[in-house]
């Protein structure tokens, strides 16, 4: 199994969740973040006042799979999250020890 | 407001005079006729209706009332109020961090409360009674004196008595407003004594003790606020014997919220963390509905002094809705030229500034000259709030000083140039008269704020520890927090 975490910029949040669950993800967890990365931040101006926002608001999104669908589920994020312009996110995958379904108790694959 | 020309006076008295003898006669002649004696001729004359003073309260009958005036300053005062609570409430407390979004509301809504019953007890009498040039007399303490009685129907009041010796009812008037009652006058007037020392707030915002700010506040409110209000208002005032203009409060409102503003700013010193820290508005959509709020409600305000639903009242509405507009635009276009992006809170603040331009033209001025004075304060401003602030380095932190003192000052300035003699009947402007009463307003506005400043900093303390300030006022003040 795997956990799949993606950082991607907010307003991409339905395209991907409607293409991960199309390909079969059952469930997804969604935080908002901040960070930065290659894209930094911006200045904002308040009377000329400037501030440098150092942190970008982003969306992080986390998806527990089989090993079987990871590659297709890293697919469908790439496609659909991507502008092709710095900042759209990066994604990490992690191998999953074990996965519990709290109403039933029942574990790893058929508890995902 | 009006400056109190005496030739002002004198042509509503010589309105309201004919009028007010041409109704109680033919009441008084239609009433007796229930009665079945033959009404002696001479005794059936009513007597003669009182004639409002021009100098000092006085007590006329009901009917000399006139009704649209009233109804309009019925509108106007509640118009006025909500550019406190909320307008400027939510104005301000969208510029703060959202940990002292609540402590900044508090701020407008208590003294709005606090001013009130000192208005009652004395400001109101300080203000706009006659006195001495620079102060009122104490004949309106707690509101004595003004009254109202109602009418009593003159069939049941001439039983035994012929009608014209009926009680008939009477209501008190301001010499400042002789066609509405005293009660809608004072408390129009009180909505500006609300709002002078609200406009405060902006410069101590995120720091400074609420008590120490309530008893500031008191005292401001009758040692600089009332005796300015009586020196530009009150008829035997200095500045308004002199001929200053100041139609709905450039130099009472203001200069002096913002003089008092910057000593604020200079005795307390800077926010912790100030320029080093981010300190952004935490919600500008607050601080936009709030800016709007004061917009709508500045036509109480400025058309409101005229004290008439008239032709004055209605050219100050116009050139106060134009002026704004170009304020608004002009701190847009110079702030998008110089820095690059056309804000939000930049138009907003370009609206606050025009407003506070017009105020005092106002009732002065036709449609173009608004439009001037709207650049000029628009533009000014931005640069009094971006640039001067920086150069002077003292930590006006949501610009009560650069946009209420210096906006002041341009209109009050603009009012000597522009005034036109059509609207006022006569009296010309003069940009030397008007600069006497805004170093008069500077000068002792600044040091008596800064004196008050000073012994309450001795006694009480004016800040919160920086513990405090850390945490926020809104936990460590009112024990309440915004999610």
């Amino acid at each position: 199994m795997k956990l799949i975490t993606a950082i991607i910029k907010p307003f991409k949040l339905e395209d991907v969740r409607k293409a991960v669950g199309d390909v079969g993800v059952q469930g997804v967890t969604v935080t908002e973040v901040r960070g930065f990365g290659r894209q930094r931040g911006h200045t904002e101006v308040y009377r000329g006042a400037e501030y440098l926002v150092e942190f970008v608001p982003k969306t992080k999104i986390e998806i527990a799979v089989d090993d079987a669908l990871a590659e297709r589920v890293i697919e469908a994020i790439i496609n659909t999250a991507r502008t092709g312009k710095v900042g759209d996110g990066k994604i990490f995958v992690f191998d999953l020890e074990q996965v519990v379904r709290i109403r039933t108790g029942e574990r790893d694959a058929s508890a995902i | 407001m009006i400056t109190l020309s005496r030739s002002f006076l004198f042509a509503l008295l010589a309105l309201s005079v004919p009028l007010a003898w041409a109704d109680p006669p033919a009441d008084a002649t239609s009433a007796p006729v229930a009665t079945s004696a033959p009404a002696p001729a001479p005794a059936a004359a009513p007597a003669a209706p009182p004639a409002p003073s021009t100098t000092e309260p006085s007590v006329i009958l009901n009917s000399q009332v006139n009704s649209g005036d009233t109804a309009w300053m019925l509108a106007s005062m509640a118009l006025v109020l909500m550019m406190t609570v909320p307008g400027l409430a939510l104005f301000y407390g969208g510029m703060v961090r959202k940990k002292n979004v609540l402590a900044t509301l508090m701020q407008s809504f208590a003294i709005t409360c606090l001013v009130t019953i000192l208005w009652y007890v004395i400001g109101y009498s300080l203000a706009f009674t006659p006195g001495t040039p620079y102060i009122g007399g104490l004949s309106r303490l707690f509101m004595n004196g003004v009254i109202y009685i109602k009418d009593v129907a003159a069939a049941a009041a001439t039983k035994d008595a012929p009608a014209v010796d009926a009680v008939i009812g009477k209501v008190s008037v301001s010499h400042l407003g002789v066609t509405i009652p005293e009660t809608v006058y004072s408390m129009f007037q009180l909505t500006f004594a609300i709002i002078t020392p609200a406009l405060i707030c902006g410069a101590f915002a995120e720091r400074m003790k609420f008590s120490a700010m309530l008893w500031f506040m008191a005292i401001w409110s009758i040692v600089v606020y009332a005796p300015i209000a009586h020196w530009m208002w009150e008829p035997g005032g200095w500045g308004a014997t002199a001929g200053v203009l100041d139609f709905a409060g450039g130099t009472v409102v203001h200069i002096n919220a913002g003089i008092a503003a910057l000593a604020c700013a200079l005795v307390l010193g800077k926010r912790v963390g100030y320029n080093k820290e981010p300190m952004a508005p935490h919600n500008l959509v607050l601080t936009v509905i709030g800016a709007s709020l004061l917009w709508v409600g500045w036509f109480g305000f400025n058309a409101g002094s005229a004290v008439a639903a008239d032709g004055r009242a209605g050219m100050a509405m116009a050139v106060t809705q134009i002026a704004t507009a170009a304020a608004a635009l002009a701190w847009m276009f110079a702030e998008w030229s110089v820095k690059g992006k056309p804000s939000v809170l930049g138009i907003a603040s370009g609206a606050v500034a025009g407003l506070v331009a017009i105020t005092p033209a106002s009732g002065f001025v036709m449609p173009t000259p608004a439009v001037i004075i709207g650049v000029a304060a628009g533009v000014i401003c931005f640069f009094a709030a971006t640039s001067l602030k920086k150069a002077l380095g003292y930590d006006d932190s949501l610009d009560a000083f650069g946009v209420h003192c210096i906006g002041g000052i341009v209109g009050a300035l603009l009012t000597g140039v522009f005034a036109s003699t059509a609207l006022d009947g006569g009296q010309a402007g003069s940009v030397l008269t008007q600069l006497k009463a805004v170093l008069a307003t500077i000068i002792y506005g600044f040091v008596v704020s800064y004196i008050i400043l000073k012994v309450i900093d001795m006694t009480l303390g004016l800040r919160v520890n920086e513990e405090e300030e850390r945490e926020g006022l809104d936990v460590s003040l009112h024990g309440e927090h915004v999610e």
